[in-house]
């Protein structure tokens, strides 16, 4: 409940007891006060009010037994009622009361109260005046008094009472009512009853002379004021006699006592009738004449009548519409639900009578054969020239189908008279024909008449929604139209007239020749029919309409005349005023001559004289009577005239030959002698013709031929040729007939036949009846009237394209058309839909179409209409975009650009849309203000980059752009394949157990059998850990350091390093000694005890360094567990995200060298000083994604140790290696290291796609058939036949394979050393740079790039140098196969197998080391396939290690081969190029590049030195530049000695420790880090100084050798 | 806490799993989700395991994410009701609604081997207003990890097996002063049972 609620109960609560109290007291003094009663003056204070105010109480009720109750009951709700008549003073004068005051205040209401009851009562101004003095003294009191505690509850109370009074007044309404039933009088009733019968009313009488008369001018006012507050009071009266009884029955007096309940009151039917009928509205059924459903005095207008479009109205019963528009009439008696016709208004029924969906398939039917997909590979599209096409394709493909209907001549040189006639006679025939069907007269005199209907209609002044001037301007425009019409219509009557007469004319001239010649050349006969009319009905439509045409001129012609007269008046006042003018000149020159005569010749003005206007006459009307009627006359049927109906028959019969005379039988024999035939000339080709077809009687030749042109060329001309043959030697061209070229749409079923005249100018004359032509000939006998007819005719034809077998048209493409070819465009426009082709000025159109008054609502015309609509407002603006959600904007909630500046919505959008940045962003805040405009700052930077080739890191400007390029491919790769990983298998859904089937069960069974426990235990799977739920710190990698082999000892000098004064001669005195370091007995040179090494390893990932302890020994054994912990970047543990880790794990191994530093000889004995230095030996990298794909890596990794390690040496060494042994060619350092992530990472899946291809599909299906059996019998060797390449397509893995030249340079280089030239090339590959797909395409599949693409790029994993070194292999002309299979530490990987003189060996495209097939050290741990250039090999050996399988692949019981007798290969053609070609690397960028990487990395190592000084020596800075090309030159190999012996020679003061490290170049970024990782920097010697030389070499094609030398130099005190 | 501008609304639910009501078995074979699903004529010893799918913007910050009930038998009167009354207890923040909590149930019960199979999965969203909720929910057939979502279920298909009762008392905190409006604010009583 309402805490103020709670209060105001309160309050008035204690007003109640408040009351309770007066009231008692009052009570005492009343009883007092009614002994005196009436004596009792009325303008007295508040107290004598009360009393006053219960005597009268009294008065009114003598048999009521408490007078008090009205007192009683009034106070804690009368309060505010006395208010009313001074509002404006209430608010103020509350504010004063004291508590006492108030209920005096309530006291005094309550009085007024009863007596504005008894006012009811006594409808008399009286009661006003007894109340007046009251609210003065309350007015005055307001003023005086104040009361603090009161203005805080008077409002609360106030609201109390009001809402009381408003309950009162519900009991009052229900009260009201007359009900009583007859029997129990209640006590109100009783009082009521009372009160009524005796009011005193002479008391009344009395009281009214006491009234003071100064208040009765304000009475009047007042009582309005007053009257609501005066109704109220009768029932407040009411309650109180209520609550009378109720203190009677000694009841509590609350708020909540005057709840009463009553039965349900009686309403008579009648009544509730009568009330429904007032509340409830039925509309009738009953149909609502036209009339009231129209303005006053308009009569409904049908549109449809007068020629305008309506679409049908949707179906509505009529019981349904007449409700409706009973409704309407009765709601809304504007009207405006009507149109002019009277019925509501309605769109077009929008239900289309057909249905558009395709129907439903029945049961029966199969499903599968009518829904068959069908699947067709895209084919490559490759440019054809326009006019030719492709040798590939069968030609024909495209035809034109040529019907040719037949030929009719209508002119020929045979054609007698008769026959002249009869082909005049057929053409009007056929002309009255086309007239009488279009029956232009007869629509346009219902036009007139509708715009008769509409002129009269909206020349009624009722037409209230349009101004005046545009009716007026409407009806001129109705009037002008009619004016028009009727001409038309006039026009049209009088042609259909003259045809007639003319086809009568001919008909008669004809039968005369017929009788003078007496034979019959021709059948026509004509037959005129009569149609009776109803004369008199005839006759008063023809005189309405000669009326209504009169009064329409002379209304026409009065305007003209009152035009005219105006016009005459005017000029008439010219006229006049000229005359004046002229007159009082005359007067003038009349004066100047007699004053000067000589100026007479100058005469002012030679203007002439103005005419004297001619008024015009006034319209007569029996001239325009005349006029018209004469025009009915000439143009119409009289009335009564029966109506004439020409019928044209080919009924008659024919004279036969031997009747007739000798010159008509030559000419019919003549007729008879002649044939014709047509030729098809197609581009002024002649393609084909037709057969020679005699001519016959009636001239008409009947082909019926149909020619299907098979065209290869878009068709320019289509030409038909007739030729005329007589009898059996010449034959002549008679003409030519031009086809058009059949629009794209018109295709053979649907092309009507068309005719086509044509005419030819030859002269012919002949010696019989023909006419000839060209030549003049008369039907009259005297040779006069004489006429030249030309032979003519008509070809009927039809042209169209043809439809292929599937329903395809066989068109030529449009990109073929030229573009004078309009009809291609054509198909697009609307213009052509409509019919009206060719029309291209937009202008023209709509002004065509508002002349031809083109129906605007018409749908046929919609797509016209609009055209024209946006031809016409916009000038030239025609949308040339296709909206698609064009409601779309409606349904924003805010708009975009507001979208986009809120940064929570961004950065919602962000997220959704798994921007990388965002994808994992959790809880967005809330308010804009605390997003951190931070948050977007990188995402913007890396937007902005994408388009900026930063040349800041990547220096050189091609790998930029590569880079550029590589992120691109990388997006649209991604963007293509977030799709797919949306899309969800069912067994990615629901984990389930395999039905059990025999042979598992069997197995089952045989495993009851097993040992419980078997003595080789076996390794369990840990459990594997999703990705989702993992935080920072979750995961972290172990790196187990087990042991080493081989590492790099000190050269025996080193323990002179004990020697601290000497150590700088610890080079010089090595130096001789050099050649033999190799040897093992050099132990024996550490007379201290100190071990030759103190290796340890340090382990560095994501710039966290662990290190285990140090061992001693060239072969240490360490053993122990390195923890590293793991940070996915932005916290985003999803697996996507884990895959793209960049990040390597860097094993380093150092040695620990202590270095005695002991000053003085003298402290050694009492002390030792020693100062601890770590040099760098080597490192093993190992990417992290490789971690998290192998879930654990186990092996021995060759140690990267670099080529030149001053100070040490190795203590085996194997001199003689090369192709001849091959034995373990290896060399150097190994460790073995046990690498997991803890917990477990699932690792991501490839994306299953199907994939487009242009492979052959029977060789897809192959290929999946082979997979599935090579995964069933071996899961875990890798089987490779098809990839996918760049472009997302699948490709046969052998079309990678391809001879490819190597760059020449490496060629020449060793030209008689085959294998130096091998290893050239091998390292040429290894130094393209590495980048694993898995980070390029994170989640993606394996993509694999050709040879030129990777050389282009500059990047790709295993595939691409593996292919690449295999093609140069090839090339090399050496037997090379791409190995698939499982090395470490990468995993799947792919290397190069070659066959060398009985020797097989094994490269690593990346690294460009080869191993022997039985070298232990190899990397490569197993094989899965070999892939050569024209087959696929799988292993189907028992074992998978190199050392230990056939690579005989032409056994087929170790290899399985995918092309085989059953399958033979078919050839495939490779995507490698032909030849690849190199660029000479630009040698300066390449030495430019060398100084800025020296400058960074100088600075990087200053950088990572803040609190040492960092010294440059630059003497040997320039010394380690001098060797590193040498280095360079021989791979780093074999200068270790001559290169020490120079160092030693030239810095013989410094001890030194540094090494070259080599890299292929890529990017700043790795060297940086490769520097770092050898902690050269960590030296903080006070007086140490570094050295730091960078070349690099450049190989063509942009591969570039970057060697780096960084040294630290101790001077030797 | 009660600042001026919270940064986060607060949810609190608490209440029940109540109770099952599996319907009559299955005629045929689940035909799809190839879920082992032989004729059960009825299901007994069920037990409940409850856990919440919820937005990026969710986080939970007091009491249980997931749970697992005690294992009911059949009730022996008629209505033969799985009654677990096992308590729900959690209290999320979030900035936005976007997300809402969802809770995601796994029906599971031994099947006529002994093996504990999914007998069903439900989802249904806690209520938006505040008040008292029952809602019965059919449990559905298809993996708990997309119960919740809608992405991949094309490729399932289940049928209802019968439903689930649940209960929820609602408390939010500072969703209106974050500008949501969860619906007409019934502050006390029992608001009427959302229909399954």
């Amino acid at each position: 409940m309402n805490p103020k609620e709670e209060k105001v109960k309160i309050i008035t609560e204690e007003f109640i007891e408040n009351d309770e109290v007066a009231d008692g007291r009052r009570k005492k003094t009343s009883k007092v006060q009614r002994q005196r009663g009436k004596k009792q003056t009325l303008t007295t204070g508040p107290e004598e009010m009360v009393l006053e105010k219960s005597h009268l109480g009294n008065q009114q009720d003598p048999m009521q037994e408490e007078p008090e109750t009205h007192l009683v009951s009034m106070p804690s709700r009368q309060g505010p009622r006395s208010l009313p008549p001074i509002p404006s003073a209430s608010r103020t004068g509350f504010a004063e009361f004291s508590m006492r005051e108030r209920m005096r205040e309530k006291l005094q209401a309550a009085r007024s109260k009863a007596e504005s009851v008894l006012l009811q009562e006594i409808p008399t101004p009286q009661p006003r005046r007894l109340r007046r003095p009251s609210e003065k003294e309350s007015e005055t009191e307001f003023g005086t008094e104040s009361g603090k505690e009161v203005r805080r509850t008077q409002p609360e109370d106030d609201s109390q009472s009001y809402s009381r009074v408003k309950f009162d007044n519900s009991v009052r309404k229900i009260k009201s009512k007359p009900q009583t039933p007859p029997g129990f009088p209640s006590a109100e009733e009783a009082y009521n009853f009372f009160t009524f019968n005796f009011d005193p009313e002479p008391e009344e009488l009395e009281e009214k002379p006491k009234a003071k008369n100064r208040e009765r001018s304000n009475q009047e006012e007042e009582g309005e004021e007053e009257e609501p507050p005066i109704q109220e009071g009768d029932e407040e009266e009411l309650l109180s006699g209520k609550d009378a009884e109720d203190f009677l029955l000694g009841l509590d007096q609350t708020t909540d006592d005057f709840l009463e309940v009553r039965p349900a009151d009686y309403e008579s039917v009648h009544v509730r009738l009568q009330m429904e009928e007032e509340a409830l509205f039925i509309p009738s059924r009953l149909t609502v004449p036209t009339y009231r459903k129209l303005p006053e005095n308009v009569q409904p207008r049908f549109l449809e009548d007068e020629g305008l479009y309506i679409g049908a109205r949707p179906e509505v019963t009529c019981t349904n519409q007449n409700i409706m528009e009973n409704r309407l009439l009765a709601q809304d008696p504007e009207k405006k639900w009507f149109g002019d016709d009277g019925r509501v208004l309605a769109l077009p029924n929008p239900i289309k009578p057909y249905p558009t969906r395709p129907p439903v398939l029945t049961a029966g039917q199969s499903i599968k054969e009518e829904l068959e997909t069908l699947y067709k590979k895209a084919v490559k599209y490759i440019h054809r020239s326009q006019h030719m096409i492709g040798s590939g394709d069968p030609p024909g493909n495209f035809q034109l189908d040529i019907d040719i209907a037949g030929l009719i001549f209508t002119h020929h040189p045979c054609f007698s008279r008769e026959h002249v006639l009869a082909a005049k006679l057929a053409q009007l025939y056929n002309q009255y024909l086309a007239r009488q069907q279009r029956n232009k007269a007869k629509f346009l005199t219902d036009k007139l008449q509708a715009l008769r209907h509409a002129v009269e209609f909206g020349l009624n002044p009722e037409k209230p929604h349009q101004s005046l001037d545009t009716t007026q301007k409407t009806i001129n425009e109705y009037k002008s139209e009619i004016w028009q019409t009727r001409k038309l219509r006039d026009a049209e009557q009088e042609k259909d007239r003259t045809l007639l007469k003319t086809i009568i004319k001919v008909w008669k001239e004809m039968k005369s020749l017929r009788e003078f010649q007496r034979f019959t050349n021709t059948p026509l006969k004509l037959v005129l029919r009569k149609e009776k009319v109803d004369q008199k009905a005839d006759e008063e439509a023809f005189e309405a309409e000669i009326q209504a045409e009169i009064s329409e001129l002379l209304e026409e012609h009065t305007e003209e005349y009152e035009q005219k007269m105006e016009e005459y008046r005017t000029s008439y006042q010219h006229w006049k005023a000229w005359k004046k003018a002229q007159r009082a000149k005359k007067k003038k020159k009349k004066h100047a001559a007699e004053e000067h005569p000589d100026e007479e010749i100058e005469e002012p003005y030679p203007e002439e004289e103005p005419v004297k206007p001619i008024p015009p006459d006034p319209p007569d009307r029996p001239v325009i009577e005349q006029q018209v009627r004469e025009r009915a006359a000439q143009s119409r049927r009289k009335p009564g005239e029966p109506v004439l109906v020409p019928e044209l028959s080919l009924a008659g019969s024919m004279t036969p030959n031997d009747q007739c005379p000798r010159v008509e039988v030559l000419r019919r024999e003549d007729v008879k002698r002649r044939s014709v035939y047509l030729k098809v000339l197609f581009n002024h080709k002649e393609v084909s013709r037709t057969v020679s077809r005699q001519l016959g009687a009636d001239f008409r030749v009947h082909f019926g031929q149909i020619f299907n042109l098979q065209i290869l060329n878009w068709p320019e001309s289509l030409t038909l040729q007739v030729y005329e043959t007589i009898g059996l030697s010449s034959t002549t061209l008679l003409a030519e007939v031009f086809l058009p070229i059949p629009e794209t749409t018109v295709v053979t079923g649907r092309a009507p036949i068309e005719e086509v005249e044509f005419s030819s100018n030859q002269h012919v004359t002949l010696d019989h009846e023909g006419v000839g032509s060209g030549v003049p000939f008369s039907f009259e006998a005297d040779g006069s009237n004489q006429l030249i007819l030309m032979t003519s005719g008509k070809v009927s034809h039809s042209v169209a394209w043809a439809i292929g077998e599937n329903g395809i048209p066989l068109i030529p493409p449009l990109s073929q058309q030229s573009i004078g070819f309009r009809s291609a465009l054509k198909r697009a426009d609307a213009i052509s839909s409509v019919g009206t082709s060719g029309l291209a000025d937009m202008k023209k159109l709509a002004k065509w179409a508002a002349e031809s008054k083109l129906d605007p609502n018409d749908p046929n015309n919609a797509p016209l209409m609009q055209l024209i609509l946006i031809a016409t407002s916009g000038e030239s603006y025609v949308p040339d975009f296709f909206r698609l959600e064009q409601l779309q904007q409606e349904f924003n909630f805010i708009s975009d650009e507001e979208l986009n500046r809120s940064k929570r919505f961004r950065l919602l959008r962000l997220r959704s849309q798994e921007v990388p940045e965002f994808r994992n962003y959790k809880q967005i805040p809330v308010y804009d203000r605390e997003i951190m405009e931070k948050v977007f700052q990188d995402y913007e930077k890396r937007l902005r980059d994408r388009n900026v080739i930063e040349t800041k890191d990547n220096i050189d400007a091609h790998r930029a752009i590569v880079a550029k390029y590589l992120q691109q491919v990388r997006e649209s790769v991604i963007n293509r394949f977030l799709i797919a990983k949306h899309h969800f298998l069912l067994a990615d859904l629901i984990v389930e157990e395999e039905v059990p089937n025999i042979s598992i069960l069997g197995l089952s069974l045989f495993k009851l059998a097993e040992q419980k426990r078997p003595l080789r235990p076996r390794r369990r799977g840990r459990k594997k850990v999703t990705a989702q739920n993992l935080s920072d710190g979750d995961i972290k990698v172990l790196v187990n350091v087990i042991r080493a082999y081989d590492i790099p000892v000190r050269t025996p000098t080193a323990s002179k390093f004990q020697k601290p004064s000497r150590s700088s001669r610890t080079f010089r005195e090595k130096h001789p000694a050099s050649p033999s370091t190799h040897s093992p007995t050099h132990s024996a040179d550490y007379p201290l005890g100190q071990v030759s090494v103190r290796p340890f390893v340090e382990v560095s990932f994501q710039r966290t360094i662990c290190r285990t302890t140090t061992a001693e020994g060239p072969n240490p054994s360490w053993n122990e567990e390195l923890e590293l912990p793991f940070r996915a970047p932005n916290g985003d543990y999803s697996t996507a995200s884990l895959q793209s880790v960049k990040d390597d794990v860097f094993i380093n191994i150092f040695d620990e060298v202590m270095y005695d530093i002991t000053e003085d000889d003298r402290e050694r004995e009492s002390g030792i000083h020693t100062r601890i230095e770590r040099h760098w030996l080597g490192c093993v990298k190992i990417p992290f994604s490789t971690i998290y794909f192998q879930a654990r890596i186990d092996g021995t990794f060759k140690i990267n140790i670099p080529p030149v390690l001053l100070g040490y040496s190795k203590e085996r060494h194997i001199v003689e290696r090369g192709f001849d042994s091959g034995q373990s060619l290896s060399e150097g350092s190994y460790i073995t290291l046990f690498i997991t992530i803890e917990p477990q990472l699932v690792p991501g899946e490839s994306v299953r796609e199907k994939f487009d291809s242009q492979e052959d599909e029977k060789l897809l299906q192959a290929t999946e058939k082979f997979r599935a059996d090579c995964a069933l019998k071996f899961p875990d060797r890798q089987c490779l036949t098809t990839v996918i390449d760049l472009s997302g397509k699948t490709v046969f893995v052998t079309r990678y394979l391809r001879p490819l030249n190597p760059p020449q340079e490496l060629l020449n280089m060793y030209p008689n050393n085959a294998q130096a030239t091998a290893e050239l090339v091998a390292r040429y590959v290894s130094l393209i740079p590495f980048l694993p797909d898995t980070i390029s395409f994170a989640g993606v599949c394996d993509l694999w790039s050709t040879s030129d693409q990777f050389l282009d790029l500059l990047a790709g994993d295993e595939e691409e140098h593996a292919v690449l070194l295999c093609n140069y292999f090839l090339s090399l002309g050496k037997k090379a196969w791409l190995v698939m299979g499982n090395a470490i530490p990468e995993g799947p990987t792919a290397y190069v197998l070659t066959w060398e003189q009985s020797y097989y060996f094994l490269w690593n495209p990346c690294s460009g080391h080869f191993y022997g097939q039985f070298d232990t050290f190899c990397p490569l741990k197993s094989v899965g396939c070999l892939i050569g250039t024209d087959n696929v090999w799988f292993n189907i050996q028992p074992y998978d290690s190199p050392l230990r399988i056939n690579f005989d692949v032409t056994k087929p019981k170790l290899w399985k081969p995918f092309f085989s007798r059953s399958l033979p290969y078919p050839g495939l053609p490779s995507v490698q190029p032909e030849e690849l070609i190199y660029q000479r690397t630009d040698k300066a960028a390449a030495a430019e590049l060398q100084d800025r990487i020296e400058k960074i990395l100088k600075e990087k190592i200053m950088d990572w030195r803040p609190r040492h000084l960092t010294r440059w020596n630059r003497y040997c800075t320039s010394t380690l530049r001098h060797f590193l090309p040498l280095l360079e030159k021989s791979q780093g190999e074999d200068v270790e000695d001559d290169h020490r012996a120079e160092l030693q020679k030239q810095l013989g003061d410094y001890r030194f420790s540094g090494f070259p490290l080599h890299m292929p170049y890529s990017e700043v970024k790795p060297l940086i880090e490769a520097v770092y990782s050898t902690g050269v920097h960590n030296i903080d010697v006070p007086n140490v100084e570094f050295a730091l030389a960078v070349y690099i070499h450049p190989y063509p094609k942009n591969v570039l050798s970057v060697w780096i030398y960084v040294a630290s130099l101790i001077r030797n005190r | 806490m009660a600042a001026a501008s919270p940064s986060v609304f607060l949810l609190m639910v608490n209440g029940q799993v109540e109770s099952a009501q599996p319907t009559v078995a299955c005629p045929e074979r689940c035909e799809r989700p190839r879920v082992l699903c032989p004729q059960f004529p009825e299901y007994d010893d069920l037990y409940c395991k409850y856990c919440f799918v919820y937005g990026q913007d969710w986080a939970p910050t007091a009491g249980l994410e997931e749970g697992i009930s005690q294992i009911t038998s059949k009730s022996q009167d008629v209505r033969q009701a799985l009654v677990w009354n096992f308590p729900i207890d959690v209290t999320f923040k979030s900035t936005n609604p976007y997300g809402w909590p969802q809770i995601v149930l796994s029906v599971y019960g031994p099947d006529v081997f002994g093996n504990d199979v999914v007998r069903g999965y439900g989802a249904v969203h806690l209520p938006f207003s505040p008040g008292r909720w029952f809602m019965g929910r059919r449990p559905e057939y298809t993996d708990p990890k997309v119960v919740a979502q809608g992405e991949g279920r094309e490729v399932t298909r289940v049928r209802s097996q019968g439903f689930v009762t649940l209960l929820f008392n609602v408390v939010t905190k500072d969703m209106r002063k974050l500008g949501y409006d969860p619906g007409p604010a019934d502050t006390q009583g029992v608001s009427g049972p959302c229909l399954p």
